[in-house]
């Protein structure tokens, strides 16, 4: 048995997930288990043997990471999967992986929080950590679906692009998302594109700078790898003192993502060229809008939205051209305002940008509360 | 068939979110659209679960049910908790070996004693939930009967299907 058939299939989210991990090349998990992640550790223990792939159980997630950075060296695609008390003990090694440029995907369930919280329950509050979990400068690459089609395709994109721009990228998801069965799709194999990183030439030493992307060698190939956590030079020296190294090494990690945000930034938008209102959101708080703005319309308010896929880099560009249309822009989230302040100052003033925030129980919010605050919103001019 | 809403709930072990599945499963085998979700606390057993299975012509956007047509309550708290959101033209189907006190309702209404049944018949009560399947399926016949079996088939351990869809077809014979 290898990848699995081109075909519909009535999946899981978190399977969909392990599936393209696999389709994407994907030969390397380790990780422990957490509700409401545990599937993932569940089904990847059951299929990568299957496709020649290692699955491995650590004992704690901070171990996990490290073995997936260690995979990762070998020149095998690797993941991890977690909720947001094993995403917080993995911070400190996702930062070697920023600054190590290691690429590999980590899943990021998220359940309500903080500490253990509720943890069958839905929630959104670890927007922010994604962005900025680890100390220091860098800058993340987080994808956020709203379907189970959605784990799918962005699962693969998780990989390509941590394969393009050797890059850790987080896939984060949430409880509603990843435990949710639907209807998925897998594509024929040949036309989904897979990105492989870039590999050294035989004479090639510098894997740590003079291009944006440097090529990446595998531990074994023959090539004398340095590989360190702390300040280095193109060629992997340790150089801890010096001000241009450090300089130079740290803009690039973040420019490296930052100067290509228009292609990294994927978003689903509609009627924001013609929008009173305009809604912003992501992840399963989506699947509300879809349904509020349908009900909105027959009631005749002028209402688009902008739905985020990329949350990070944060794709200022679309957002703007909302907040240039609509006098107005909702942020529904299931947490206590963490993009609304984004878009906040992404607009700059532009339009009146309102919150509509809900945590507790895994529940989502309604489409009735949202066409409530729509509703409220259009009133009150 | 315009949109569907079913909830189904008990405690966890009970097999809520398993029958959940197979309902969406058997539900797109069917052609039509299905999103299943489900809900369950901290604990393996023993603590409040629900599954939900939302079944459409068209594309399903919010996936949780927030009426329903059709509630199985497997549990005191089950009922006294999920009545509230059933359509007064509902359906609703309770286990009544779990079910003591049932408040009043304008829905329509059907008690099968399935833990019991499961326990008699099949030597465990997790069966439960497959005889309330076959309940809601002959009453409803929201899908295709030979879908419900293959979802079945294509869900329950391998070992298990045989006695699986028998406690499926005694749930069918339990309803008149």
């Amino acid at each position: 048995m290898r990848t699995v058939n081109p075909g519909t299939y009535f999946w899981q989210g978190n399977e969909a997930c392990v599936e393209a991990a696999i389709i994407a090349g994907c030969s390397f998990f380790a990780g422990y288990p957490i509700t409401p992640a545990s599937e993932i550790a569940e089904h990847m223990a059951k299929r990568l043997p299957q496709v020649g792939g290692i699955p491995i159980q650590m004992e704690d997630e901070m171990a996990s990471i490290c073995a997936v950075i260690g995979a990762s060296w070998t020149g095998n695609k690797a993941m991890t999967a977690t909720s947001g008390p094993g995403f917080s003990l993995m911070q400190e090694s996702i930062g070697y992986a920023f600054m190590t440029e290691t690429p590999c995907v980590i899943v990021d369930v998220q359940r309500a929080g903080p500490s253990t919280g509720q943890a069958t329950k839905c929630g959104q509050g670890d927007v922010m950590q994604s962005r900025w979990g680890t100390h220091g400068d860098y800058s993340a690459i987080v994808l956020s679906p709203n379907s189970v089609q959605e784990m799918f395709t962005l699962t693969v994109r998780a990989f390509n692009l941590a394969e393009k721009y050797r890059t850790p990228v987080i896939l984060l998801t949430d409880e509603i998302i990843a435990h949710m069965r639907e209807q998925i799709t897998v594509p024929p194999l040949k036309s989904i594109e897979i990105i492989n990183r870039k590999k050294p030439k035989v004479e090639e030493r510098a894997f740590f700078g003079l291009e944006e992307v440097p090529p990446m060698p595998a531990v074994g190939e023959g090539f004398n790898i340095a590989v360190t956590g702390s300040t280095h030079n193109e060629y992997g020296i340790r150089l801890t003192a010096d001000p241009t190294v450090h300089r130079r090494l740290v803009e690039r990690l973040s420019n490296k993502i930052q100067n290509h945000v228009d292609e990294i930034a994927d978003f689903e938008s509609y009627n924001i060229d013609e929008c009173q209102i305009g809604i912003v959101s992501y992840g399963c708080t989506s699947r509300t809008v879809y349904e509020a703005v349908k009900n909105a319309e027959k009631r005749g308010i002028k209402i688009g939205y902008v739905r985020l896929k990329t949350l990070w880099p944060f794709p200022e560009r679309i957002i703007k051209k909302l907040a240039e249309t609509a006098e107005k822009i909702i942020v529904p989230e299931m947490n206590l305002k963490q993009m609304f302040y984004e878009v906040e100052r992404t607009a700059n003033g532009l339009a009146k940008i309102i919150p509509l925030n809900k945590i507790g129980g895994g529940e989502l919010i309604t489409p009735e509360e949202l066409l409530a605050k729509i509703e409220e919103a259009e009133k009150n001019d | 068939m315009k949109k569907i809403e079913v909830r189904i709930s008990g405690f966890g072990g009970q097999g809520v979110i398993l029958a959940g599945q197979v309902l969406g499963k058997a539900a797109v085998y069917n052609g039509k659209n299905a999103v299943q979700t489900q809900s369950y606390g901290a604990e393996a057993r023993g603590s409040a679960a629900k599954s939900e299975v939302i079944i459409s012509d068209g594309k399903i956007d919010f996936p949780s049910v927030r009426k329903c047509d059709m509630l199985i309550a497997m549990s005191q708290t089950a009922v006294d908790k999920h009545l509230k959101d059933l359509k007064e033209n509902g359906v609703l189907i309770v286990d009544s070996s779990m079910v003591k006190k049932i408040p009043e309702t304008k829905a329509k209404f059907f008690k099968i004693q399935a833990s019991e049944i499961a326990e008699k018949t099949f030597g465990e009560k997790l069966y439960a939930n497959m005889i309330m399947l076959g309940a809601l399926n002959k009453i409803t016949k929201v899908v295709n009967e030979n879908f419900m079996k293959k979802a079945i088939k294509d869900t329950v351990p391998k070992k298990a299907i045989t006695v699986n869809m028998q406690a499926y077809k005694k749930g069918k014979e339990l309803i008149e």
